[in-house]
């Protein structure tokens, strides 16, 4: 990969494709995106790793109250 | 038979990799259009969305997403949601499978469209999605940009747009 950023445009009434180098606008536009999207990564992250937590520590009481792990698969659909 | 399936305009990204890809100019004369993606992203992760932009707007797009990610099911809203791609943390080479399929682009009313992806994975956590979203703007479909929500499209990554006619 090269270090300038493109982007691609493709003219669907001509056929024209051009590769566009990225303004500097554009280029913060884009930071400011990923910087978003790593954010939504870790909270939807978290949110799963909070959910399977919960799971684990829900089928380990059920366990504990005496049932067998296929009761636990039962009530888990 | 009439031809109703036409291959209006396809791209494939090369060695400086791309950012954005865009198709503009779009001709008005179909019901529907389909856009089919094979991408791979450079975002340090197994998968990498995928973003629409119609008309240049980021503006009132709303998606309900339903997934699978190789050990569990779930599901997320998002805006504008367009698909997954593999990641540079995904088996080397792997590259996705998206269709987006967009019902009734010259329509005043607001635009519907349906995602259907696959990111490839030679591992347990390989993620499939389907989404249904919307675009609430009056305006008809005339340019469309794709671009991946973290990354840039890596060298390969072939976007193809279709124009598909009722009859």
């Amino acid at each position: 990969m090269t270090d300038k950023l493109t982007r691609i445009e493709v003219n669907c009434a001509t056929g024209e494709q051009k590769v566009i180098e990225l303004t500097a606008a554009e280029i913060a536009e884009l930071d400011q995106q990923r910087a978003k999207a790593e954010e939504e990564r870790a909270a939807r992250e978290a949110e799963e790793q909070a959910k399977a937590a919960a799971k684990a520590a829900a089928e380990a009481k059920l366990a504990a109250l005496g049932l067998t792990a296929e009761e636990i698969a039962a009530i888990s659909k | 038979m009439a031809i109703t399936y036409i291959a209006l305009s396809t791209t494939t990204v090369g060695s400086g990799g791309a950012s954005q890809v865009e198709f503009s100019s779009i001709p008005q004369t179909y019901n529907d259009l389909k856009i089919v993606v094979s991408g791979r992203t450079t975002q340090a992760s197994t998968a990498d969305s995928v973003y629409f932009r119609f008309n240049n707007s980021t503006a009132n797009f709303n998606a309900r997403v339903l997934y699978a990610s190789g050990s569990g099911v779930g599901n997320f809203t998002d805006t504008r949601y367009a698909g997954s791609e593999p990641g540079s943390s995904a088996t080397a080479n792997a590259f996705s499978n998206i269709e987006l399929y967009i019902g009734n682009y010259t329509t005043s009313s607001n635009k519907i469209y349906l995602v259907d992806s696959v990111t490839e994975n030679n591992a347990v956590e390989a993620y499939t999605y389907l989404a249904a979203a919307q675009w609430s703007n009056s305006a008809a479909v005339t340019s469309i940009i794709v671009e991946p929500n973290a990354g840039t499209f890596v060298q390969h990554t072939t976007i193809t747009l279709y124009g598909i006619k009722n009859s």
